[in-house]
C-alpha cells in the first residue's frame, strides 16, 4: 500500500499507460515547483523562489520530451487516485506540506527536497524497467529512467555547492505569527 | 486504472486562479486546494458552473485561489449562503468550505440544519483543530488538554466536537473523512461527495504548521478505515463509537431525497415584499 488512504495501484500494462503516467508525473512536478515558488515569493524568500522556478523550467523540458514520445499515441485517461504511484502523489512532486517547506528554508533544503523526489522518480521507472512483464514497457521505462538519472546527477552537483544549514535554521527571533 | 473513451475537458490548472495563496508554507490547505481542483477536473464541470462559498478563516480564503464563482462570506455563514444559492440556481455545482472554527462553532447551528435540510451541495471542512487566522486559539475540535493558547493555558477541559457524529445524527446524506497529506485520496472523496445527491460532508484533516506543528505527525496515525462505507445510519453510528478521528474514507452514503423547493410558488417580487414594510 502506497499511502494510508491509497489503494494499491493497478500495474502498468502498456506503453500508453506508462506514457500517461510519465506525462502526469512531469506536468504535476512543473505545477508543484511553480506553486512552491509562489509560496516563497509571497513569503519574501526570493532566492528559494528563483530556485523552485528553475526546477519548474527543468521539469517543463521533461514534459516536452514525454509529449514528443507520446506523439500519435492515444493516452488513456486515468483518474488522479488511480495512478500506480507508490507515493501519495506523483513521485516527482514534493508535498507542499513537506517538513522542509518553510518560509525560512534555504536553497540547500529546496535542492535536497527536489533530489529526494527525483530519486523517487528514478525508483518508479527502475521498478518498472526490471519487473514489468512487457518488453516494450521495460524498454521505455529504462529510457525514462535515464533522463531522471541525469537530473539526479545535476541536483547532486548543485547540492554539493551548499553546506547543510545548522540546526535551528527555521528559528525566527521575530516571527510573523505569534501565539496569542 | 481505467481507460475511458474521452478525457476530461478540463485540467486541474483550469480551476486555479492567478492569485497566490498567502497560507503559511507547509500548510495542509495547499493540498486541499489541489484536491478540489483535481476533483473538479475529473468531474469535468465547467468552471462557470461551479460556485465555491466560504466563511472566514485561513481556509476560507480558498475561493480567491480558484477560477470558479466564489463568495467569501460572513463568519460561520457559508452554509446558509450556499443553501440559498443552490436553491435558486439548482443547475450550479455548489461547494461550501471553511475551517473547524467557522463551521462548527460560529456556524455550528447552520451545520446541523444544513445536514438536516439535505440540499444538494458539498461541504468541505479543513480541520486543523485551531483558530489559525486569529493566532492560535482552541477551536471546537481541539483536544481538551491542549495548553498552548494563552486563553486556555490549562486546556479547554471540554470534550471536542465530533463532526462526523453530528453530521450523521443531523441527517447528512454523505459523510467522509480525508487527510491533506494524501491529496489524491481527498480528491476522490470530494469527487464522490459532489456526485452524491443531497448534502455531502467531507472533513479533511489539514495540519496547521504554525500553531499546531505537532500535527505534522498526523501522517503516522492516518489509516484507511478498515470497513467499506455503509448505507445504514445505525451501522455508521456504531462505527463512530470506536473512531479515533484518524480513519479516512467514506463512512456513510444515504439515500434521502435532496431538498429542492419549487421556485414556481414564489409569486412575489422583492418590490411586492417591500410593500409590507412601507410606512
Amino acid at each position: 500500500m502506497s499511502s494510508p488512504g491509497q489503494e494499491e495501484g493497478k500495474p502498468i500494462e502498456s506503453v500508453e499507460q506508462l506514457l500517461a503516467h510519465a506525462l502526469a508525473m512531469e506536468t504535476e512536478a512543473v505545477e508543484r515547483y511553480n506553486e512552491l515558488a509562489d509560496q516563497m515569493e509571497v513569503h519574501n524568500n526570493p532566492d528559494v523562489a528563483q530556485l523552485f522556478r528553475k526546477l519548474a523550467e527543468i521539469e517543463q523540458l521533461h514534459v516536452h520530451n514525454v509529449t514528443e514520445l507520446s506523439e500519435g499515441v492515444e493516452l488513456p485517461h486515468i483518474a488522479p487516485w488511480d495512478y500506480a504511484w507508490e507515493t501519495p502523489e506523483s513521485p516527482e512532486s514534493p508535498s507542499p506540506s513537506a517538513r522542509e517547506v518553510h518560509y525560512l528554508m534555504q536553497p540547500y533544503h529546496a535542492i535536497a527536497l527536489a533530489l529526494k523526489h527525483e530519486r523517487l522518480g528514478v525508483e518508479f521507472y527502475e521498478k518498472l524497467a526490471s519487473q514489468s512483464d512487457r518488453e516494450d514497457v521495460r524498454k521505455l521505462a529504462s529510457e525514462l529512467r535515464e533522463t531522471e538519472v541525469e537530473h539526479v546527477s545535476l541536483l547532486e552537483k548543485w547540492l554539493a555547492r551548499f553546506e547543510a544549514p545548522a540546526k535551528g535554521w527555521n528559528e525566527d527571533p521575530d516571527p510573523p505569527l505569534l501565539q496569542e | 486504472m481505467e481507460a475511458v473513451s474521452a478525457c476530461p475537458s478540463f485540467s486541474a490548472r483550469d480551476y486555479k486562479s492567478d492569485v497566490k495563496p498567502v497560507w503559511c508554507p507547509g500548510c495542509g490547505d495547499y493540498s486541499v486546494l489541489s484536491s478540489i481542483t483535481k476533483a473538479m477536473a475529473e468531474l469535468s464541470v465547467p468552471p462557470e458552473n461551479v460556485a465555491l462559498v466560504s466563511g472566514i478563516g485561513c481556509s476560507s480564503r480558498i475561493p480567491a485561489y480558484t477560477n470558479v464563482f466564489g463568495f467569501h462570506g460572513v463568519h460561520g455563514r457559508a452554509l446558509p449562503i450556499a443553501t440559498g444559492l443552490k436553491i435558486s440556481r439548482p443547475e450550479l455545482t455548489v461547494i461550501a468550505s471553511g475551517g473547524d472554527g467557522d463551521g462548527f462553532s460560529i456556524g455550528g447551528n447552520h451545520f446541523m440544519h444544513a445536514c438536516r435540510r439535505n440540499v444538494d451541495m458539498t461541504y468541505i471542512v479543513m480541520d486543523n483543530e485551531v483558530y489559525g487566522m486569529t493566532k492560535g486559539q482552541a477551536s471546537p475540535t481541539t483536544a481538551p488538554d491542549w495548553e498552548k493558547s494563552k486563553l486556555t493555558p490549562e486546556g479547554t477541559g471540554i470534550n471536542p466536537f465530533r463532526p462526523l457524529v453530528i453530521a450523521l445524527a443531523s441527517g447528512a446524506n454523505f459523510i467522509a473523512r480525508s487527510f491533506s497529506g494524501d491529496p489524491n485520496h481527498s480528491a476522490r472523496m470530494i469527487a464522490e461527495a459532489i456526485r452524491h445527491p443531497g448534502f455531502s460532508f467531507v472533513q479533511i484533516l489539514s495540519p496547521c504548521v504554525t500553531f499546531r506543528p505537532e500535527q505534522r505527525d498526523w501522517k503516522a496515525g492516518i489509516r484507511q478505515a478498515p470497513v467499506d462505507a455503509t448505507t445504514d445510519a445505525a451501522r455508521a453510528a456504531r462505527r463512530l463509537m470506536t473512531d479515533d478521528g484518524f480513519n479516512i474514507g467514506v463512512l456513510f452514503r444515504g439515500d434521502r431525497k435532496p431538498f429542492q423547493p419549487s421556485m414556481k410558488a414564489r409569486v412575489e417580487s422583492v418590490r411586492d415584499l417591500e410593500k409590507e414594510f412601507r410606512i
